[in-house]
């Protein structure tokens, strides 16, 4: 069985205070922020370990990240994923979700027969849950997201979707696009010889060209989804102190109250 | 310049996803306790972090003492106990793997690299470092050893899988004492804890003493030649228990520093944070210098050690300085925080504990002058 997991190197939640907003591109400047592995990614990873566990085969990884993320695809190689498969090149800088999808899913294509892709199902960066239901499309395949339980009793896919006010149980066949919610597993712990072996697994780069695809399709001028005003909500503080008798005062706090329409 | 290799960087990484989780939230508690988490011990075995250093055909991670310091170092940032009850372990692991033969390493490896605990038990109640004079006996009956004696200040006392326990032996020509050392499986008859110590600090750890009551060992629980438990126990001490209890030491200096900078940063006085004082400032400045001093140190004497070049006298620069100024910075941080420093709902006091602690273990800062002293004079 094998199986694709597609993650997304986002900032470390531990810098976001340092992250700014480009006011011209609109888009994050991490420059210098650390990135981690999208936590629900490991969830995703995970799923896949076991899968590959049970029913054999191999788990390959895919991103779409800079250059400089294949640290960050190595640790995902470290905890026993077997290959992985970085799309990077300058022309896919500011892709949205869709023009991310299609990368994606170039990639997935051309490293063959797949019986399942698993991905995270939001990114903690942006947050969007379109990546998985967009893949899906693209690639023609039966595709769900917040995926919490998930079991295969060939050739029958049984999975469990959250939704708002519960829980929905579906019954599939592969091959499937899967988005999983963290509430599926919990990730490994990654070991020290996985981090040894990590270091001699296949790790391939892909760029536009090798994936055949056309620039006006990718990146920016690939992306329908524009940014269109910046607006920072003001966190200025204002008091006030308030004199006279306790009685006095405690009307007049309750007359500011009914104003802000904190009470009725 | 000391820099890790990225595959280093990402171990650490590693470790330190592994530390945040599950000892972090604990440290305190097991401080408190005075209990040895065995269970997070076992946890730990299949990262690979119980046999770091021990090569993978037995059960270890294969690497090196840059990686077993860096993973000491990890777990000492939050909690120096368990990092010395680790270093006690590496102990007993590298006294078999460097002094064993094939057949006890196969035995006796995977074992304690698999979730048992091991350790090495030299010091008697008359003293540590004055090694010969040791009471405890082996004396070869009926082709048997049989073991007798009392160890104390033994770490993993109280846990332990197979320990590494030097007696006295015999007299060599000369008639001085001829101390060899045994493999004993923690559950031998005869071989068991007796009081468990109450420590002010590091106490993440059981301490205590081993009891050896008429223990029969057959002639291959002899680990090395006979007479060879001088080299085995003062090597093991001096290149592996030292730099580890460097590595520890420094976790607690780097516990100082970002505890300093976190407090300087959020403690607002006068309207403004802390870190805007010139005299807190200095503070930090003073912790951030000697963890990095104590990380060169240690780094390079665990880098000599993997190049296989002498190490003793680096090893014990980097034990002698990580420890005492893990002490003095300690000292500065809860200066830094006040009243706060004391509290110990915040870690600093158990630091200063656990640093002060940390100078006799495996030899008092006076024994590791007079290492680097003696090295420095025989030049």
């Amino acid at each position: 069985m094998n199986i694709a997991v597609c993650v997304k190197p986002v900032p470390d939640p531990g810098h976001y205070n340092r992250i700014t907003i480009n006011p011209e591109t609109k888009l994050l400047d991490r420059k210098g922020i650390p990135v981690i592995i999208n936590p629900v990614d490991k969830n995703a990873i995970e799923a896949a370990l076991q899968l590959k566990e049970q029913f054999g085969g191999k788990v390959v990884l895919v991103s779409m990240a800079p250059p400089d993320a294949g640290e960050i695809l190595k640790e995902a190689l470290a905890m026993g994923v077997d290959e992985a498969y970085l799309l990077s090149d300058r022309a896919f800088a500011g892709s949205d979700t869709l023009a991310t999808a299609k990368i994606l899913a170039a990639g997935l294509k051309k490293i063959g027969q797949l019986d399942l892709i698993l991905t995270g199902s939001e990114s903690a960066d942006s947050g969007t849950n379109h990546v998985p239901s967009q893949l899906g499309e693209l690639l023609g395949l039966p595709h769900l997201n917040h995926i919490t339980e998930l079991s295969l009793e060939l050739p029958v896919l049984k999975m469990k979707a959250k939704i708002e006010n519960g829980y929905v149980e579906y019954e599939g066949s592969l091959p499937m696009v899967l988005g999983v919610a963290r509430e599926i597993n919990t990730p490994r712990y990654t070991t020290l010889m996985g981090v040894v072996m990590a270091q001699k697994k296949p790790f391939t780069i892909w760029g536009l060209n090798d994936l055949g695809l056309d620039p006006a399709g990718t990146g920016l001028s690939g992306s329908p989804t524009q940014p269109g005003d910046l607006l920072f909500p003001r966190h200025g503080r204002k008091a006030e102190i308030l004199e006279g008798e306790p009685e006095a005062v405690a009307g007049k706090i309750v007359a500011i109250l009914r104003g802000a329409g904190v009470l009725p | 310049m000391l820099k890790f290799s990225e595959q280093q960087e990402m171990m650490r990484k590693v470790v330190r996803d592994f530390v945040e989780k599950e000892i972090a939230p604990i440290a305190r508690q097991i401080d408190e306790e005075d209990t040895c988490p065995v269970e997070l011990f076992q946890k730990m075995a299949p990262l690979g972090i119980n046999g770091v250093f021990v090569p993978a055909k037995y059960g270890g991670a294969g690497l090196g003492y840059t990686e077993m310091a860096l993973v000491v170092e990890e777990i000492g940032r939050h909690a120096a106990g368990l990092a010395l009850g680790l270093v006690a372990h590496y102990m007993g692991v590298y006294a078999i793997m460097t002094w064993g033969s094939e057949e006890q390493k196969q035995k006796y490896l995977p074992i304690i690299c698999s979730g048992g605990f091991s350790g090495l038990s030299v010091t008697e109640p008359g003293g540590g470092s004055d090694f010969t004079g040791q009471k405890s006996t082996g004396q070869l009956v009926d082709g048997e050893w049989v073991l007798n004696g009392r160890k104390c200040f033994i770490t993993n006392s109280h846990c332990m899988s197979v320990n590494v326990v030097t007696v006295r032996t015999g007299e060599d020509a000369k008639g001085r004492p001829q101390i060899s050392a045994f493999i004993i499986e923690g559950d031998a008859p005869g071989h068991t804890p007796g009081r468990k110590e109450k420590k002010a600090g590091l106490r993440g750890s059981y301490t205590g003493e081993i009891i050896l009551n008429n223990v029969r060992l057959a002639p291959d629980n002899l680990l090395g030649k006979p007479g060879e438990g001088a080299k085995i126990s003062l090597g093991t001490l001096g290149e592996m228990g030292r730099a580890g209890t460097a590595a520890a030491a420094l976790g607690i200096l780097r516990g100082c520093l970002e505890e300093s900078v976190k407090y300087a940063r959020e403690r607002i006085i006068y309207g403004k944070p802390l870190s805007n004082l010139v005299n807190i400032q200095l503070i930090i400045a003073q912790n951030r210098t000697d963890y990095e001093a104590a990380r060169l140190l240690t780094y390079n004497a665990a880098g000599l050690k993997d190049a296989g070049k002498p190490c003793t006298s680096e090893v014990s620069m980097a034990k002698f300085f990580a420890t005492e100024a893990s002490v003095n910075a300690a000292k500065r941080t809860m200066d830094l925080m006040g009243a706060y420093g004391v509290i110990t709902d915040y870690p600093v006091s158990r630091f200063l504990r656990d640093a002060v602690t940390t100078i006799p273990a495996c030899g008092t800062s006076h024994i590791m002058q007079v290492i680097i002293a003696g090295a420095e004079l025989r030049k």
